[in-house]
């Protein structure tokens, strides 16, 4: 499940969705006003990310509202984020040594 | 916080690729020396609070660094650097892969691709890395391996002392 995430969002198309329902929750065919591929293929997109959990579905009368999943999305940023963070916290101490070692060298 | 050091951190996840970028106060055979001698690699390769120890390293084309990054309660996680190609002190590509304290490689778990170069800038030094994987789901589960129970509350704890040292 969790692998299916990265492929979900490695597609720009599904990306797009995405920023899209982030503003506001949108019906298939709202959505798919935005953009040139057919509603099928939009449909195709919504089901990837219904499946990693990405997007929820909601519905109002006979409309099927997709909503963003906020949490998920802080998920993978918040991987990221920690990534970066171990990174940083190496090169500080890169930085100490290279201060050591050239104050050695005087 | 500090001088004006260039830090990019930037994740591609179409090409499956971080980039990380990052300058430093040295000329650049002393940057290349940290990252190709295992008793200077010792000194800042893990990060706080884990401490590294260097198994045994040949530093040379088809050679490898072998070492553990080490967590306080005493954890050990072994790494495996191959050194593919070397041109000093300019650049160098290596993978970076899961072992045991024998060496022995887990090829269950995903490998990486890196490629480090090395350019001058001004007086100071930028590193260029480059991590490939082969998906994005392979990245995830580096980070969740690295990110043990004690890993993670680790970061939370940096998180609360940053922010103390802010205000």
């Amino acid at each position: 499940m969790r692998r299916d995430i990265f492929q979900a969002i490695a597609d720009p198309t599904r990306r797009a969705i995405i920023a899209l329902i982030a503003v506001q929750a949108m019906t298939p065919n709202a959505i798919a006003e935005h953009f040139d591929t057919t509603r099928q293929a939009v449909s195709k997109h919504l089901k990837i990310l219904t499946e990693c959990e990405l997007v929820t579905q909601n519905h109002q009368g006979r409309e099927i509202y997709y909503f963003l999943e906020i949490d998920k999305m802080k998920e993978i940023d918040h991987w990221l984020e920690q990534f970066r963070k171990i990174w940083e916290s190496r090169f500080d101490q890169l930085d100490t040594l290279l201060a050591t070692l050239k104050s050695q060298q005087k | 916080m500090k001088n004006h050091l260039q830090f990019d951190f930037l994740a591609d996840k179409e090409k499956n690729t971080l980039t990380i970028s990052r300058e430093f106060m040295a000329n650049r055979q002393m940057v290349w020396d940290c990252y190709t001698k295992s008793e200077l690699l010792d000194r800042w390769f893990a990060p706080k609070p884990l401490t590294t120890k260097t198994k045994s390293m040949e530093f040379h084309e088809g050679g490898h660094w072998h070492y553990a990054m080490v967590e306080p309660n005493g954890t050990e996680y072994w790494g495996w650097i191959g050194y593919h190609k070397i041109n000093p002190i300019d650049s160098y590509t290596s993978s970076d892969a899961f072992c045991n304290e024998k060496g022995e490689i887990n090829t269950d778990l995903p490998q990486a691709e890196w490629v480090v170069t090395f350019t001058d800038k001004n007086e100071n030094t930028l590193v260029e890395t480059i991590v490939s994987y082969q998906s994005l789901a392979d990245l995830e589960t580096i980070i969740e391996m690295g990110m043990e129970q004690g890993m993670k509350a680790t970061l939370e704890k940096l998180d609360e002392l940053l922010l103390t040292l802010k205000s």
